[in-house]
């Protein structure tokens, strides 16, 4: 079903038969290569004649998934908040609310800060995007998309454009101009195209790049200028929610989480899938490295966050309490990594301590689910964007 | 005809989940204990640099209000 997005439509001859006849884009050994769809099913069939049968592949997947689990049980010597236990506890922290972003008319779905660490592009169900200045709380620009849900939006690493999409199953790029008079939907350059909603995006380290993800349960890699396609990511079985870039100025992997519960890592270059961690029992709703990039959390409609460290491949903290029992929408991380700022559907938002695994803090403010979460590049504050039309800033 | 499709997309889906699987184990791992010890030290050695975590006075934080200056 999520296969489908990318059936090329293209006609030609078949790289095997050699007739001209509808062709499906395929990989053999990581080659391209385009066969008609009679001789997809003619290579499938010899599968068969080699003694592989549907029942020795599921037997063989079986065997490889318990021979996973022993190899990652091996290494689980001790757990995180253990080792964690001679550091010192946190004191109590006190964070306001500093700054109430008002504007938008409807549910703010999406927010990302400029690298200028004043800035913020925020989207709404409304369809309307806003660019603050949070200093000042002033709107400096405002867009309307011809779609509702603009779930997904992000600004450039310059600051010169902002990405956004939702709805129109498309991510557009629109390069910001200090004229205010000038119309921001006039310059508007589609770069995107998934067959279902756009649920997040991300410039690379560029503002030549842009990772998508989509309700089509794939990912992909698009260059800006062209609007080519670079690269599809296809593994998830399920709408993905949320992914994150890794840390690196070199790092070219990402993870994303979706909601056949599986977080995944991709190498941006290969398309593959390195690791993959099924261990929530719902929806992730949304992924975020660690600051050093050897781990990431994951927040996720069963209520809990949890942290994967990648090196070790296994789930190494579970961030939840009884108390606690609406899903988690966004996370991030603060800049050392300590804290972990999560957003719920219960409006408020826990601060958890990332090694002891226990919470420091507990927000209220908002006055609807809280849809996402981002600390600012500095470090010096993080924002919360709600469904009850606000964003908040605070510190 | 629909029908063998259908298997040989199940037999295509299935080779692909054991082709991953064997990717996935073939990678290599590192004990938790040295993890999050890595983890901790990356914690501590950025600390100082966390103003959510440590703290920064109001006059350095753009968004806390600062105090008003009285002049004698």
């Amino acid at each position: 079903m999520c296969d489908q997005t990318f059936l090329a439509i293209t006609f030609g001859p078949c790289d095997n038969c050699s007739q001209n006849k509808p062709l499906m884009n395929i990989y053999l050994k990581n080659e391209p290569i385009n066969y008609c769809s009679l001789c997809v099913e003619l290579m499938a069939c010899q599968g068969l004649a080699k003694g592989e049968t549907t029942n020795t592949l599921k037997a063989e997947s079986e065997s490889l998934k318990a021979k996973l689990e022993e190899e990652r049980a091996k290494l689980h010597d001790v757990e995180l908040h253990q080792v964690a236990e001679k550091i010192e506890a946190l004191g109590q922290f006190v964070m306001k609310t500093r700054r109430t972003l008002k504007g938008h008319g409807n549910k703010v779905l999406c927010m990302d800060w400029c690298r200028d660490k004043r800035r913020i592009v925020s989207s709404s169900q409304d369809g309307k995007v806003i660019v603050w200045d949070a200093y000042t709380t002033n709107k400096e620009h405002a867009v309307t998309m011809p779609c509702t849900w603009v779930m997904a939006c992000a600004y450039a690493p310059s600051g010169c454009a902002v990405a956004c999409g939702g709805l129109d199953n498309k991510c557009s790029v629109y390069p910001l101009s200090l004229d205010k008079n000038e119309n921001l939907a006039a310059k508007k350059k589609s770069v995107a195209m998934h067959t279902n909603y756009l649920s997040s995006c991300s410039f690379t380290n560029s503002d030549m790049q842009i990772l998508t993800s989509s309700g089509d349960g794939t990912c992909a890699l698009w260059d800006v200028e062209s609007g080519q396609l670079l690269q599809s990511f296809h593994g998830h079985s399920a709408d993905v929610l949320s992914l994150h870039l890794a840390p690196s100025e070199t790092g070219n992997t990402f993870v994303s989480g979706g909601c056949d519960k599986k977080a995944n890592v991709w190498d941006m270059r290969s398309g593959q899938n390195v690791q993959s961690f099924e261990t929530h029992e719902s929806d992730i709703n949304s992924v975020k490295y660690y600051p050093s990039g050897d781990a990431f959390a994951t927040g996720s409609d069963d209520a809990t966050c949890r942290l994967y460290d990648l090196r070790a491949d296994r789930e190494v903290a579970i961030y939840s309490r009884d108390s606690i029992i609406f899903g988690a929408s966004s996370v991030d991380f603060s800049l050392s990594g300590r804290l972990l700022f999560a957003g719920y559907n219960d409006y408020s938002i826990n601060v958890w301590d990332v090694l002891k695994g226990t919470r420091v803090a507990i927000l209220f403010g908002h006055e609807n689910r809280v849809s996402t979460v981002r600390v600012s590049p500095d470090g010096t504050a993080f924002c919360s964007g709600s469904w009850d039309n606000t964003l908040r800033i605070w510190a | 005809m629909s029908s063998k499709m259908q298997s040989s997309n199940n037999i295509a889906q299935a080779r692909r989940t054991v082709q991953q699987l064997r990717i996935e184990a073939n990678i290599e791992r590192i004990k938790v204990s040295k993890a999050s010890a890595d983890l901790m030290n990356y914690c501590s050695e950025h600390a100082k640099y966390d103003p959510l975590l440590m703290g920064i006075p109001a006059s350095e934080n753009p968004f806390k209000d600062k105090k008003p200056c009285t002049i004698l």
